[in-house]
């Protein structure tokens, strides 16, 4: 058994993101368009030049035709891929593995959703015919497990609890604010946060996140070929992919205060990248903040804060924009805005401003510089217990 | 065994709803006078099949030995028709494939044929049956239906006596006469019964019921006062309690009806008041059931000697009685969401999608799972699987797996949330994670519950209920509900710190 990574194999020439947000102007078929045309201008290549592509989404569309009629590809290998949440992230590692294999020259990954024109509220899910049983739960209700058992394992009094996840939203709403692409750009006092009308369990509307349409791209090529590209590549140091066993909802041992498929993730991702103390090597992170307590939860499943600890270092403010590891500069999911398929390559995109020093200035961490300068997306799908975890580590220079 | 053997009243079982609908809250909201008194009230997510199921699955905690071989189920609400509602009660108690489930349907007289199909299969067979009533009554807003009828179920099981089932009850003699005339009717369908002038209904059924009830007591050689426990029910109140009056029994004789805290509970009323006499009788008492519904049945058991030890082990058992049942349940059932479940209130709903139906192959092959909550142990390790599963999350061990059953178990909430998002005809979810008692964890709905007084640690017991209805698919699961509020016995001793 091995996971061997594909470190410093390949590279990420370009890159595009559209606004999130309800796009009731653009169909799946412009956004892709849209995010598409960004993606190749910023490489400095036209679809011809693209060898193979791998289109992420999970409700949006089917088959590579989703992607080749709107595109009009030409007789190119497309695939669709769906992973829940980490749909986009997924899309990303296999064209970075095909590129990698040799089998091609040049590839794309991109990511699409479209959530709002379902007139629902809330995320909905496609589920083959089933046999009835399993509960009606929400997405936020099956998170909301998360927060009264934390708070009871580390101690953290209810209201103090409500606080840290208040905080969370509040940081990334900040963030946000500054990120012209985001769903919402407004800062949100954390009194609104904390008073905003209960969704499920202690979970407020300002706990979850943004319901959105959108698309994200990468191209990604040989890593000696970057330069043929651009100036400014961003190396893959670590590509990790997990499915756990899903028994968390029948395991009485699990407790709902960690992902277990968070921590075997990371753990794998950062052998494959040469990661001892992420906290400190890493110079920003792009995590999955679905709702708060996700937040909460994975800044200790990842290693960068001690167990039953996260919470502090929230209030302290360590991952906040100009914090000791930025995490969620662009907003997050909270207010970068959720839509599936594209939002583990809206991640990747922000790495790929920041780790560049291409974001706008009121938003560039100062956490990126020599001897700093990797970045990571982790991208989580499924519900506490039963999930899907992706964690990638990217940065601007080859290791030694 | 042979037909020759005595056979009889082995074990029987009520089930109230948790809910009651005082009767002053129809007057408060609609205008008029101020009803008094409360009537039971199926839940949301009740019918009565799985009210029945409730009924029967009490009726059978007593049973030791073989199963019942036949299930006869009556009920005038049937969930559904064409599709035979008996079998899914058949499923979830577990009773043995080989063994038949037949509904009789329409009327508040179906009772008495359950009742009768049952007694003379065991006695014609020297086998196990079991019969189960329910009924779940509905009438227009503010009228006399709504507010006086009740929700509830009512199990019997009939059969040969054994050392530890022992005959508690014997028939003696039962009479029946019937008459074609308009008392009450109802168009499959209509939520709502239609009734002539009750006087006209009261004319024809004391001589119907006198008679009835006459030869009766010839049958059995007695004299009507005789007659230790007089059960008095059907629709037609005057009618009931006229006849009543005019049998000759001893006026204290006549069980209470409960009608003022459950109502009048239609098919299942005689059932109830049956179970209420027999946790009452002394040996050699005789109890008198009569129906009056489309012309009168009169059935007349003797208790035997063995009622005393059947009482005191259903006692032993921690088994609640109907006064109990009757006792239990809450009362502040709005009056609106009394009307929001029983359609006669459109509401909004959330911006969320309808309930997928469910599949009816999908459904078929996770029969013991979803109608009987089995789950399964891996014989490798011991790990329990809610919903069972074929590859041991603990060990890996592949098929090497011990169905075990788990709608009897109790357990306690690990954790829970009140779900505003998801989809229910009477938000908001509540929905728990919970650890069984003997292993097993699994997370569900809950129901019968006010989150407000939920806590980790709450005691839970398994119920079965509609989990949701999309095309006429009613999708029968469990839900957990807080153990002691229908004060049944089951987690009585085990209530303290819920």
């Amino acid at each position: 058994m091995s996971s061997n990574g594909i470190r410093d194999q390949v590279a990420i020439v370009g890159m595009g993101c559209t606004p999130f947000g309800e796009r009731w102007d653009k169909s799946v078929n412009d956004l892709l368009v849209d995010a598409a045309k960004d993606t190749i201008e910023s490489a400095g290549v036209t679809l011809d030049d693209i060898d193979a592509y791998w289109l992420g989404t999970m409700t949006s569309g089917v088959s590579g035709v989703a992607l080749s009629k709107p595109l009009k590809i030409d007789y190119k290998p497309v695939s669709r891929v769906e992973n829940f949440c980490a749909t986009g992230s997924e899309a990303f590692r296999n064209a970075c593995y095909a590129v990698a294999s040799g089998a091609y020259d040049l590839a794309m990954a991109i990511g699409v959703e479209k959530l709002k024109d379902s007139g629902f509220s809330g995320l909905t899910g496609i589920r083959p015919v089933g046999d009835g049983t399993d509960a009606a739960l929400s997405s936020p209700a099956a998170f909301s497990f998360v927060a009264p058992a934390y708070a009871h394992r580390y101690g953290v009094d209810a209201e103090e609890m409500k606080q840290v996840m208040s905080r969370i939203a509040w940081k990334n709403h900040r963030n946000g604010a500054l990120n012209p692409r985001a769903q919402f750009r407004k800062e949100v006092s954390l009194e609104t946060i904390t008073k905003s009308p209960r969704v499920a369990g202690d979970l407020g509307v300002f706990d979850c996140s943004g319901v959105s349409d959108g698309s994200a791209a990468a191209i990604i090529c040989r890593a000696e070929d970057a330069h043929r590209y651009t100036d400014n590549p961003l190396y893959v140091k670590a590509l990790s992919f997990v499915a756990g066993p899903g028994g968390g909802a029948s395991d009485p041992e699990y407790d709902y205060t960690t992902f277990p498929e968070v921590v075997r993730s990371a753990e794998d991702a950062y052998r494959q990248a040469g990661i001892t103390d992420p906290r400190a090597q890493l110079a920003m992170a792009e995590v999955h903040d679905c709702f708060t307590p996700t937040e909460l939860v994975l800044m200790e499943d990842l290693g960068f804060s001690e167990r039953g600890l996260g919470w502090k270092d929230v209030m302290a403010g360590v991952f906040d924009l100009d914090g000791d590891l930025p995490v969620n500069p662009d907003g997050g999911l909270k207010s970068f805005g959720h839509p599936i398929g594209a939002s583990g390559l809206r991640m990747l995109f922000e790495c790929w401003l920041q780790l560049r020093h291409e974001a706008p200035p009121e938003r560039q961490v100062a956490t990126v510089g020599p001897g700093r300068n990797l970045g990571m997306t982790h991208n989580l799908g499924g519900a506490p217990g039963e999930c899907v975890s992706f964690v990638s580590i990217v940065g601007p220079e080859l290791s030694d | 065994m042979t037909g020759n053997e005595r056979t009889g009243i082995l074990a029987w079982g009520m089930y109230l709803p948790y809910w009651r609908l005082q009767r002053a809250a129809i007057g408060a909201t609609l205008g008029g006078p101020a009803g008094r008194g409360t009537r039971a009230v199926a839940s949301y997510d009740e019918d009565t099949t799985t009210m029945g199921v409730e009924a029967a699955r009490r009726a059978l905690r007593a049973l030791r030995g073989s199963p019942p071989d036949d299930l006869y189920f009556a009920t005038p609400a049937p969930t559904y028709l064409d599709k035979t509602n008996a079998t899914a009660i058949h499923a979830a108690v577990e009773l043995p494939e080989w063994s038949g489930a037949y509904d009789l349907l329409g009327s508040v007289r179906s009772s008495v044929a359950a009742l009768r199909a049952a007694q003379a299969q065991a006695a014609s067979g020297g086998t196990r049956s079991l019969a189960v009533v329910a009924d779940l009554r509905t009438g227009l807003a503010g009228g006399p239906e709504e507010r006086d009828s009740g929700d509830g179920a009512a199990a019997f099981v009939f059969g040969p006596g054994s050392t530890d089932n022992p005959i508690a009850a014997e028939l003696v003699a039962h009479a029946a006469v019937s008459s074609e005339f308009l008392d009450r009717w109802r168009i499959p369908g209509d939520a709502d019964s239609q009734v002539w002038e009750e006087r006209f209904g009261q004319e024809v059924y004391v001589p119907l019921v006198e008679a009835a009830a006459a030869e009766a007591w010839r049958r059995a050689g007695v004299v009507a006062a005789d007659i230790d426990y007089l059960v008095l029910a059907g629709l037609h109140v005057r009618g009931v309690q006229a006849a009543g009056k005019s049998l000759g029994t001893r006026p204290e004789a006549t069980v209470a009806d409960r009608s003022a805290v459950v109502g009048n509970l239609g098919a299942a009323q005689a059932g109830m008041l049956l179970a209420d006499a027999l946790e009452q009788a002394a040996p050699g008492d005789l109890i008198a059931v009569v129906v009056v519904a489309d012309g009168a049945d009169v059935s007349v058991f003797r208790a035997t000697d063995a009622i005393t030890e059947v009482q005191s082990g259903r006692a032993a058992l921690g088994m609640s009685t109907v006064a109990d049942s009757v006792g239990a349940g809450r009362d502040d059932l709005p009056y609106a969401r009394f009307l929001t479940w029983r359609g006669g209130l459109r509401r909004e709903p959330p911006r969320r999608p309808d309930p997928e139906r469910a599949g009816a192959p999908a459904t078929w092959r996770v029969t013991p799972w979803k109608s009987g909550f089995t789950a399964s142990d891996c014989r490798a390790c011991g790990f329990r699987h809610l919903p069972p599963s074929r590859v041991c999350l603990r060990c890996r061990t592949i098929d090497e797996m011990d169905p075990v059953r788990m709608a009897d178990a109790v357990g306690r909430v690990a954790t829970f949330t009140v779900d505003h998002l998801a989809f229910s005809p009477s938000p908001p979810v509540v929905g728990a994670v919970v650890d069984f008692e003997g292993g097993g964890r699994y997370r569900c709905e809950m129901t019968d519950v006010d989150p407000e007084r939920l806590a980790i640690g709450s005691q839970v017991e398994m119920a079965f209920r509609v989990l949701s209805t999309a095309k006429g698919i009613h999708n029968y699961f469990w839900k957990a509900r807080p153990v002691g509020t229908l004060t049944d016995g089951s987690g009585d001793e085990r209530n303290g710190d819920a």
